[in-house]
């Protein structure tokens, strides 16, 4: 028998309901020959807000596990042993929080914080740009994202303190060099950061080999691989080069991966398991540029949320490629090919160039404040969109192939294809909230509340003052509200304004004139306010219908993700819209159309308000039963064919 | 829908009577241009746009305009004065939609009926102001204490602010070039106030005021107007706003003070107005009515007899 690479670490990104629930299913998928754990957190526990928040309200455990504090993170991993786990927390604007959770999890169970193996995201540049996750303005957050590192560095040695994610930048619709470019673009920027903190020499040489990347691999898998092969290069010509860091071992790049879910399709859905087999080569083929950690979603991931079995579904594709197969018993199969290194040159010098110009615009923080960025992102992908609906880009079983016999995976309807949560999750989640609130000492709260005001206003690291904050048990919201108060708060730009989209096709012209006979009708251009309320930081529908309406001829309000109900229907009401369009992706499209339309009411607003996003069938129904005009989900993917359906709409109501 | 609004009920500051009020002004057919006539009489008639400050924002795009434009509310909501904002953005030329993206920077209270935000698109007027804004500025003045219009920030017909606004604040980013373009665009006649903003990017800014200072006393030596104040922000932290707002409010007390309010709007009324007729009618309209000039005395007539803009317009228009 041939001697076999070790796999990489195989996870699966999870995490719903409770601490509780999320810890069943965690055993569980260990249990199944996982290796890892990836913990996926709810909207509140990201965005700094405790469960029984405003703002946090429908938005409990729906996406992922909610951490509120001590008492959360210690049921979560209850029964697992923090010493011996490998842990990636995908957490950024809140991972010093989370940090501090953990290593105060671990003290309570006996393991001393040099032993802690795991990740946290941690990379708050590509939250502006693509997340959504952000809170604090980019100066502090960035001094957070350096705190984390520099205590890790010296108290959790093996700890990877920031994930630089390119992932996130292909999932709103980056290119191969614009996903190398900008991660680059921000280690950049935080690594210069970690200089002007005067970190030199082996001490700095450390820190830049513990940084790793979190990156995507879409179905173009040859190109993905060559990404990756680029990626390394580059960063070790950095490493060498820009840093001057002489230990080659420091200097390898590093990376985990979750593959494309973009591209994943609500039309014939069981497609998608094909889809990420073939992605998964790409991060997996060239051992030279292999992933060291994967997890991969799953084949209903535009219907909802995976259940166990989907989930294990994947993890089992995994498995078949790295113990089946013969892919780990040889060296590097593309070292060598004329082809794999034209294309690996290709890709990196055009993300060199875009890594220069970006830092000659003020680096990853420059360039996410004046939009620049984020306005390539939305060019790129409303090209992408483009294509598809253009049939220029071959999406299988969408726009070709759509002939299909009946499934019975969703022989049941969708909806009963996807995980469904327990409605009383989030009301068990507040109680329990309720009662750890009662069982501490508010005195020593308060001081450690102090303290973290004080550091924040301060130089010192953070870490140290929030892990006595986590002992003392202080709460997620209550963390986040105090620097909060100090640090204040951040609108990122949309970036839409800005963007070039690309020339539209002929197909565009009859839209084009329904709209201007519209225009001579109603007697203003047809007026859309497109919002995006919650939680919910799924921008790129909402930009995308925004640019597009733009482009046919609508006047388009867009005020980015974040927006409370209330503002949405003082913004439609002031704006005198014809139409509020709605883009929810959380899943809690039902609560928050429902206190729109209340909003609306209240106002004595009538115009007729439609709502797209993740949306299973039966929601759809119950929505237009209460008064939406039209639902729109990912298999509407012709923007052409629901800009003409708003036209009808608005039509009907205003004349 | 009905296309009567109850100028009673704006006046009372409803703000879905205000919305309506402005939708109405924007609209643009036939029998809509009867009612808005009726409402903007209405509103004149009521005498309270008199005492409304109106306040031109204007400059390059991403200096901040917008985001001042919120601190600014700030400041005056917080000394108990209610605000109206029009927000300008431009048309898209290609296909005459418009992304109008300004609300996105500025904050406000849902629940607070004492300031209304409101976005234009401009319509396709290279750079300038929308058809209606004017008109909507009307309307907003008969409501609010203060009123915030926001432009394009591009190109030569920035001057428009300058007949609709009584004050003029251009705004400016250090270190962008702004300072050089701005002088070289002989913009400089017509800013009462500049905001030199994102003061916090450190000593470019306090170049860019040295810089601008000398530039402005320049230019109001040769046009013999009064040197505008040059005052350093940033509308991120808050720095240097009361002063901005301090230094709108002075220009506006002297106006006021010197008794020749009246006579300086019934002047920027008939430049704009003269500017509408140009182009709503086309050099074909002017000519037909005897050129600019005589546009313009049979406007200012029709404005000093009382009639609104649209009104003035109708009247003088050139037969069909
Ligand atoms: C891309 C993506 C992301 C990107 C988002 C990038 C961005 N800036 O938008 C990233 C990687 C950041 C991301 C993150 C997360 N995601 Co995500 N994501 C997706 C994914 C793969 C595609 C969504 C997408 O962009 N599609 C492309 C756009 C163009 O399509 P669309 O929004 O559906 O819009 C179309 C229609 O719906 C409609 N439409 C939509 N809005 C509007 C508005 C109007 C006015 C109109 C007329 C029409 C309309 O028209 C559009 C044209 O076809 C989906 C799964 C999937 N394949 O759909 C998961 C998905 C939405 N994500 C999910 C989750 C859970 C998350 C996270 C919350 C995970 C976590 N716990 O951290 C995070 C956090 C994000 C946050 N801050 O809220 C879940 C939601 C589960 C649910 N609803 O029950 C999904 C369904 C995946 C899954 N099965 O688990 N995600
Ligand atoms: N650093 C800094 N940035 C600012 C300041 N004011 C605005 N900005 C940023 O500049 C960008 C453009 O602001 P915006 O108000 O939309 O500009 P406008 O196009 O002139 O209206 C946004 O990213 C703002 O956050 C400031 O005083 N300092
Ligand atoms: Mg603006």
């Amino acid at each position: 028998m041939a001697v076999k690479d070790p796999p990489w670490i195989m996870r699966t990104y999870s995490g719903h309901s409770t601490p509780q629930a999320s810890n069943a299913l965690y055993r569980e998928n260990l249990a199944r020959g996982q290796t890892g754990l990836s913990v996926a957190f709810d909207l509140p526990t990201q965005t700094g807000y405790d469960a029984d928040h405003p703002l946090a309200r429908g938005e409990v455990g729906r996406t992922g596990v909610p951490v509120g504090h001590i008492a959360d993170l210690s049921a979560l991993f209850d029964g697992i042993d923090l010493g011996r786990m490998n842990t990636s927390m995908t957490i950024n604007a809140t991972a010093a929080w989370l940090l501090a959770l953990y290593v105060a999890v671990a003290e309570a169970q006996g393991v001393p914080s040099r032993a802690l193996r795991g990740t946290t995201q941690n990379d708050i540049v590509k939250e502006y740009l693509s997340r959504g996750t952000y809170v604090f303005p980019p100066a502090p957050s960035l001094r957070l994202t350096v705190d984390t590192i520099l205590f890790t560095v010296e108290h959790v040695p093996d700890w990877n303190p920031i994930n630089i994610s390119s992932y996130h930048l292909q999932e709103a619709g980056a290119t191969p060099a614009q996903e190398v470019a900008y991660s680059l673009a921000t280690a950049i920027t935080v690594l210069d950061e970690v200089r002007a903190r005067g970190v030199e020499g082996a001490a700095f040489a450390k820190v830049f080999g513990r940084l790793s990347f979190f990156v995507n691999a879409g179905m173009r898998f040859v190109e993905e691989a060559c990404k990756l092969r680029a990626f390394g290069e580059l960063w070790e010509r950095l490493g060498k080069e820009r840093y001057g860091v002489a230990d080659e071992k420091l200097r390898r790049f590093r990376y985990g991966v979750q593959v494309n879910s973009l591209g994943l399709t609500e039309a014939q859905p069981e497609n998608n398991l094909v889809r990420i087999a073939l992605e998964m080569l790409g991060v997996t083929l060239s051992k030279n540029a292999r992933a060291r950690a994967v997890q991969l979603p799953a084949w209903n991931e535009a219907l909802g949320l995976p259940r166990p079995w989907d989930q294990q579904l994947s993890l089992r594709t995994q498995q078949l490629l790295a113990y089946e197969t013969d892919l780990l018993e040889y060296g590097d199969l593309f070292d060598g090919s004329p082809v794999i290194a034209a294309k690996t040159r290709e890709i990196a010098e055009a993300a060199w160039a875009e890594v220069e110009d970006v830092i000659e615009r003020g680096g990853a923080v420059g360039a996410v404040e004046s939009g620049y960025v984020k306005e390539r992102l939305v060019a790129s992908n409303a090209r992408r969109i483009a294509a598809i609906e253009s049939g220029e880009q071959v999406v299988v079983g969408v726009n070709r192939f759509t002939e299909t016999a009946e499934s019975p995976l969703t022989a049941g309807g969708a909806a009963d294809a996807i995980l469904r949560l327990d409605p009383a999750a989030e009301r068990e989640q507040v109680e329990a909230l309720a009662r750890f609130r009662r069982a501490r000492d508010a005195d020593s709260v308060a001081r450690a509340l102090d303290a973290l005001r004080a550091a924040a206003r301060g130089r010192d690291n953070l870490v140290p003052v929030s892990i006595a904050a986590a002992r003392v048990r202080v709460t997620t919201g209550e963390w986040a509200s105090a620097l909060r108060e100090v640090f204040g708060e951040y609108r990122a730009p949309t970036g839409v304004a800005g963007a070039r989209a690309p020339e539209l096709g002929s197909g565009y012209e009859p839209l084009r004139e329904r709209v201007a006979e519209l225009e001579k009708r109603i007697g203003r251009r047809p007026k859309i306010l497109v919002g995006k309320p919650g939680l919910d930081g799924h921008s790129n529908g909402a930009e995308q219908i925004a640019l597009r309406a733009r482009d046919a001829g609508f006047e388009v309000v867009y005020e980015g993700i974040r927006v409370t109900p209330r503002e949405l229907a003082r913004a439609a009401a002031d704006e005198g819209v014809h139409v509020l369009g709605l883009s929810i992706l959380s899943g809690a499209h039902v609560e928050l159309t429902r206190d729109v339309l209340a909003e609306l009411r209240a106002r004595g607003v009538t115009i007729p308000v439609v709502v797209g996003g993740i949306i299973p069938e039966a929601d759809r129904v119950l929505l237009c039963a209460e008064g939406v005009a039209a639902v729109y989900t990912p298999k509407d993917f012709q923007i052409a064919k629901i800009l003409a359906e708003l036209c009808e709409i608005v039509e009907r109501s205003a004349t | 829908m009905s296309l009567v609004v109850d100028s009673e009920r704006v006046l009372a500051r409803d703000p879905a009577s205000v919305a309506r009020a402005i939708s109405l002004v924007e609209d643009r057919r036939p029998e809509a241009e009867a009612a808005a006539i009726e409402l903007l009489r209405a509103l004149s008639r009521s005498g309270r746009g008199a005492a409304c400050h109106r306040v031109g924002v204007t400059g390059p795009p991403g200096v901040g305009k917008s985001t001042l434009v919120s601190a600014l509310i700030r400041g005056w909501r917080a000394r108990g004065r209610s605000v109206g904002v029009l927000a300008v953005d431009p048309s898209s030329p290609r296909s005459g939609g418009a992304l109008l993206g300004d609300r996105a920077r500025i904050e406000l209270d849902p629940d607070d009926r004492e300031v209304f935000v409101r976005s234009m698109a401009s319509g396709g007027q290279l750079g300038g102001l929308a058809r209606a804004a004017g008109a909507a500025v009307e309307v907003l003045s008969a409501v609010f204490d203060v009123v915030l219009i926001e432009t394009v920030g591009v190109g030569q017909s920035e001057t428009d602010i300058e007949h609709v606004a009584d004050t003029v604040l251009f705004v400016v980013q250090p270190a962008s070039g702004d300072v050089l373009q701005f002088i070289k665009a002989g913009i400089v006649e017509i800013p009462d106030v500049v905001a030199v903003n994102k003061a916090d990017l450190g000593a470019v800014a306090v170049r860019a005021v040295a810089e601008l200072e000398s530039a402005l006393r320049l230019g109001a030596e040769a046009s013999g107007r009064a040197e505008p104040r040059v005052l350093a922000t940033s509308a991120s932290t808050g720095v240097g706003i009361g002063e901005v707002l301090a230094a709108l409010e002075a220009h506006f007390a002297a106006v006021v003070a010197g008794g020749q309010l009246p006579a300086v709007r019934r002047a920027k009324n008939a430049a704009w107005a003269t500017r509408l007729f140009a182009l709503r009618y086309g050099e074909r309209g002017v000519d037909q009515r005897g050129g600019s000039r005589a546009v313009r005395a049979a406007l200012e007539r029709e404005l000093a007899g009382g009639a609104t803009l649209f009104e003035a317009l109708a009247s003088v228009a050139p037969e069909p």
